[in-house]
């Protein structure tokens, strides 16, 4: 059994009231932090623990959480990023629902470190029952005295508040998220200026991902150093993958980062091997934005070493040969999939949650829907496969936020790797 | 702007939550509450944000009919027409279409009757496809009001529609 930082006490029967969750060592962390730290500190500390951000792009969240602008007398926001619709992805919500007071706890020390005295949760329109449950441990929060005006008698005070999305993909990227939060269409805005300088209500602002903030209190309690012991190289710490498909035991597992693939889809401690005792043809592992990869480059590197959950051993030998680890989302598919019609059902994933704003990704995303559909329907030829891809590079890179990245990297990969399947008959497909 | 009697209101209580929302947002910055609020409305105005449903809220929130239309249009929760009682989200993105949704969806259109996007002539469902729930690890996941309905299949997609057609609450 790895270390458990997030998962630790999930089972735990109760752990979604502040009662249990308090008697188990919970908020401990905030005690710690209000009356022997400084903002500065907390900052410290996670820089030391080297957590990256765990929403999908994997910055540094001490780095990022120095670039705010904390000139006095200005308001300072932190979001919680709890709009997880990446397909693939839904290890937020499990934590929300099941450890809410971990994400509460992980939200104080973060909007201490960085001086913000409010913050909102974003969390997806469809999870109203997870923000119930988000919003009751909030309450109990403040009845205990651990949110509110000054917390623990010290003169912090935190006021944090539940804001619903109402089922846009795009909110979930910051600055699309934050146009939403300020009761607008979700379109992203160009950067800079980056939210840290100005973001809401033109105020310096803090996002950050659920699963990120909630490792926090972990690394107050026990230092920055020895969290970044856990893990492998740059790549610290745990991180939580939900692992889908064709798999025997789909779920949420949290690993310690350098686990190997290998390990985690075949053994009966993650995902239990392949459903029917079929083949491995494919696994995308970060999500459905990261490129897709065959077996056997998924299993080893292009050079023959064997493929680790991290950010580095995934992404080894670029697009050519290689993925991301994104936010976590691990897509298994058997040796029976249609890799093709797989692809279909993403590019009209993005096409549908494609904002508008970029002509490049609005009509690009349509045009690959429509192209995939005729090759689907096994009216394809050789030219429709290269148009696919030159309209996919042409949206990567040309667009306001990655939405038009995310977009062509899975058409991409699907032809790098696949490109004989794009031309079989339907039946077979 | 005109000063007409709204066609329709919310409740006192629906009202109270309202304000309650507004206040989570600075002075001036009541637009915030514009999505929350709109959920509100919905649920309260017979599932769906009719023209009269939204300059209500424009009114509520002291900003531009327009603004209301803005949004209500470019998110998915939000109806624009009526909907049946009950409306029937299947998810049909990759994962869940590995396990199986697509069938589904085909099903549950030559069961009622219609296509994904529309209502039964008696009213009582609407069949809609869905984009990634966030449950992918429970695929195929199907969604009614705020409850999620997991691991499905063509049969259990089937008795939950004799289900609910017998009365379930849902
Ligand atoms: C189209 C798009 C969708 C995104 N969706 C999410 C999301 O649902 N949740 C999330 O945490 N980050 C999402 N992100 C990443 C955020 O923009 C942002 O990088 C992240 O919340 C930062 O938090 P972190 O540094 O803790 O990872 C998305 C990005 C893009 C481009
Ligand atoms: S794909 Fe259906 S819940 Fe994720």
């Amino acid at each position: 059994m790895s270390i458990k930082i997030l998962f630790e006490n999930i089972d735990v029967d109760g752990i979604d009231s502040f009662e249990v969750y308090r008697k188990l060592g919970g908020y401990n962390s905030v005690e710690k932090a209000l009356k022997n730290m400084s903002p500065e500190d907390i900052v410290e500390e996670v820089k030391k623990s080297g957590l990256r951000g765990r929403g999908g792009a994997g910055f540094p969240t001490g780095m990022k959480w120095s670039f705010i602008d904390k000139a006095p007398g200005k308001s300072h926001y932190l979001i919680y990023n709890a709009d997880e619709s990446e397909p693939g992805t839904f290890k937020d919500r499990h934590l929300m629902q099941y450890n809410p007071h971990l994400l509460i706890e992980g939200l104080i020390l973060s909007c201490y470190a960085i001086r913000s005295n409010t913050s909102y949760i974003y969390i997806r329109g469809e999870l109203m029952y997870v923000m119930r449950i988000l919003e009751k441990a909030i309450e109990e929060a403040y009845a205990n005295g651990f949110l509110g005006k000054n917390i623990l008698g010290t003169d912090f005070s935190l006021d944090i508040y539940c804001h619903p999305g109402a089922a846009a993909y795009i909110c979930g990227e910051e600055t699309g998220l934050i146009e939403s939060l300020e009761g607008k269409r979700g379109n992203p805005r160009l950067k800079p200026p980056f939210p840290a300088l100005n973001g809401l209500f033109g105020f310096p602002t803090i996002i950050n991902n659920v699963e990120t903030l909630a490792t926090v209190p972990w690394i107050i309690n026990n230092g920055g150093e020895q969290y970044a012991k856990i893990g492998i190289g740059k790549s610290t710490g745990t991180k939580l993958i939900s692992a889908c498909g064709h798999i025997n035991k789909p779920g949420v597992y949290e690993i310690e980062l350098g686990l190997s693939v290998e390990e985690f889809i075949y053994s009966d401690e993650y995902c239990g091997g392949i459903k029917n005792g079929k083949k491995l043809k494919a696994v995308v592992a970060g999500g459905s934005s990261v490129p897709i990869l065959p077996a056997e480059l998924i299993l080893k590197t292009a050079k023959g070493e064997p493929r680790l959950l991290s950010y580095e051993s995934l992404s080894e030998g670029g697009f050519e040969t290689g993925t991301m680890l994104g936010s976590g989302g691990f897509i298994v598919m058997d040796e029976d999939t249609s890799i093709v019609k797989n692809l279909l059902t993403f590019t009209r994933f993005y096409r549908h949650e494609s904002c508008g704003q970029c002509s490049p990704c609005r009509e690009g995303t349509a045009w690959m829907e429509k192209i995939l559909n005729r090759i689907v329907e096994g009216k394809g030829n050789e030219k429709d496969i290269d148009l696919l891809m030159d309209i996919a590079n042409n949206i990567e890179g040309n667009t306001i936020c990655p939405l038009g990245d995310a977009a062509a990297w899975p058409v991409q990969s699907a032809i790098k790797h696949f490109r004989d399947e794009f031309l079989i008959k339907p039946e077979i497909v | 702007m005109k000063f007409m009697e709204p066609k329709v209101s919310f409740s006192e209580e629906t009202l109270k939550l309202s304000e309650k929302i507004i206040s989570h947002y600075p002075e001036g910055r009541q637009k915030s509450a514009l999505i929350p609020i709109l959920h509100l409305a919905q649920a309260e105005f017979g599932g769906w944000l009719s023209v009269e449903a939204m300059d209500y809220v424009a009114g509520l929130l002291k900003l531009k009919p327009i603004e209301i239309y803005e949004v209500a249009t470019f998110y998915t929760m939000y109806n624009l027409k009526p909907t049946g009682k009950c409306v029937i989200e299947v998810c049909r993105t990759g994962p869940c279409w590995l396990m199986g949704a697509e069938k589904i969806i085909e099903h549950l259109e030559k069961k009622l009757g219609i296509k994904a996007g529309e209502t039964t002539t008696d009213g009582k469902f609407t069949l809609k496809v869905t984009e990634c729930l966030a449950a992918c690890g429970n695929s195929p996941v199907i969604q009614i009001g705020e409850k999620y309905y997991v691991n499905m299949d063509v049969e259990k997609a089937d008795n939950l529609i004799q289900n609910l057609n017998e009365g379930m609450r849902v």
